[in-house]
């Protein structure tokens, strides 16, 4: 006996759905304008080339890139307010985790775009005399930032489908929503079919826009 | 010290690591003079012009350019941040390879010291940069972008900026090496106008008839070491060190007697 599909059950949530991805944007644009911050400003310090500066940062970085993005969420949730001796909100633990392993990224892409400017714009910016400060400004990151938007916009894109993972501590996101649905509706099918559209509607207008990004800084 | 003397390096030393890229050079080049240093290839002759202004920092000796000078026995008279800054700025410099801004314009380019360093009203910047491009004539060019340009054309935008800045002096690091050979000559035409209207300069170049035309003196580097000196005609013409003659010999015949 084929299957029959029914979407009426799922169109009846249209309200938790509509909450459900309103909660997963609101995580994804959180996280990645956290995790911007923070790249920003540990790539900056990257720069300094001391040791005590630039030795912790790497461990940081390090750490949240070759540890599972699952178990950074599980182990902010549940230890950090434990380690901490303090109560912190569900919803802010949560989101640590994926700030942080955003950040690590970030701190890679600005990094690796300030490095790949040749060498011959910076020594052509010191004999004419400027400083440090407005060789950056004028010079390096004007055209630094052309190269890290694309990684960028693909981290973010990334970003958004690990958000998915703050399904295992309860927060009501696209997905987690949609297990509810299910354990209401029993209807695994429809519901997990449906949470796989919306994140492609929303996911694939924004990997056009990064490829067309990444078509003009290479020309 | 005459007020004649615009540089005055004494006993300069550049190690990176174990390797000694400049054992100990000295030289003097007086105001609106044109020096210009030859020797072959790793003898350290980029290494010393960095020197000059700083982008590489000295291991020792001493370093006076115009007023300012340098111990750097003693590190506390090395310069750093803004003071490095506003040193360098009294020292144009032309690389190899141009390098110049590639998001800006060619007049951006030549703007760029004024306005970004010196912080110089747009519009006067503007005009001093219009009047540079069209005297390497490129008057035309302006609103070109680098990449819009050929390699000769490049060059001497790059020229342009640095004199932008009204250097003190002026350092050529083989600007017409990376060059197709029929472009050579627009870019040593721009130099030896410089030359003329009495720009001090030093010069690292392969072009030997160049130097024999322009230089008031030859300097021959070899090892890191200065190995000879002395006037254009002589150092070119009867070299004296054995080093200087194999080195020249490569040139064979190349170097005509000046007209
Ligand atoms: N950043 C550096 N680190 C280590 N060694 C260096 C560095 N820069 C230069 N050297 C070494 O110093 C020596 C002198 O180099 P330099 O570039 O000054 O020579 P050059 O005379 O300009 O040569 P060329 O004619 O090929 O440009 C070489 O042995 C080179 O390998
Ligand atoms: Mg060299």
């Amino acid at each position: 006996m084929p299957y029959k599909w029914d979407f009426s059950l799922v169109v009846n949530y249209a309200h938790f759905w509509v909450k459900g991805l309103a909660v997963t944007l609101a995580y994804s644009a959180g996280t990645v304008l956290g995790g911007l911050i923070i790249g920003v400003i540990c790539g900056m310090l990257l720069l300094y080339r001391r040791r005590w500066v630039t030795l912790p940062i790497h461990f940081y970085v390090e750490l949240f890139r070759c540890t599972p993005l699952l178990v950074q969420i599980v182990w902010f949730y549940f230890a950090l307010p434990i380690v901490l001796q303090v109560e912190l909100p569900a919803w802010f633990a949560a989101g640590i985790g994926l700030t942080l392993y955003m950040g690590a990224f970030s701190t890679e892409i600005f990094r690796g775009g300030i490095i790949s400017i040749d060498k011959g714009q910076w020594q052509a910016s010191r004999a004419l005399g400027m400083t440090g400060g407005e060789m950056m400004r004028h010079i390096i990151l004007p055209q630094a930032i052309k190269r890290m938007v694309p990684p960028f916009v693909n981290q973010s894109i990334i970003q958004l489908k690990n958000t998915s993972l703050l399904y295992v501590v309860a927060i009501p996101d696209l997905m987690y929503t949609g297990s509810i649905i299910v354990s209401d509706t029993f209807r695994p099918l429809e519901v997990y079919t449906s949470v796989a559209i919306a994140y492609f509607v929303v996911l694939y207008p924004l990997t056009l826009w990064a490829a067309r990004l990444e078509a003009r800084v290479d020309q | 010290m005459t007020n004649d003397v615009m540089v005055r390096v004494e006993g300069l030393r550049k190690s990176y690591g174990a390797v000694e890229a400049v054992r100990g050079v000295s030289l003097d080049v007086r105001r609106g003079q044109a020096v210009v240093i030859i020797g072959p290839s790793g003898c350290g002759k980029s290494t010393f012009l960095r020197c000059i202004n700083l982008l590489e920092e000295p291991s020792a000796g001493t370093l006076q350019v115009g007023e300012r000078s340098i111990d750097f026995g003693k590190r506390h008279t090395m310069p750093r941040g803004r003071d490095l800054a506003r040193f360098r700025a009294r020292i144009g410099m032309v690389f190899q390879q141009f390098d110049l801004f590639p998001h800006m314009t060619a007049l951006r380019n030549v703007m760029s010291g004024p306005v970004i360093v010196k912080k110089m009203p747009t519009a006067q910047a503007e005009a001093i940069a219009r009047d540079l491009l069209a005297k390497v004539g490129l008057g035309a060019f302006t609103e070109r972008y680098p990449r819009e340009l050929s390699g000769g054309q490049q060059q001497r935008v790059a020229i342009a900026r640095a004199m932008a800045m009204e250097p003190q002096l002026m350092l050529f690091d083989e600007v017409t090496s990376a060059l197709d050979p029929e472009l050579v000559g627009e870019v040593l035409d721009v130099m030896k106008q410089l030359a003329a209207e009495g720009t001090t300069m030093i010069v690292v170049t392969h072009e030997m008839n160049f130097a024999r035309d322009v230089a008031d003196h030859v300097v021959v580097m070899d090892g890191g070491q200065v190995v000879e000196h002395g006037a254009a005609e002589e150092v070119l013409l009867q070299p004296k060190n054995p080093r200087t003659q194999a080195f020249l010999s490569r040139f064979h015949g190349s170097i005509a007697a000046r007209t």
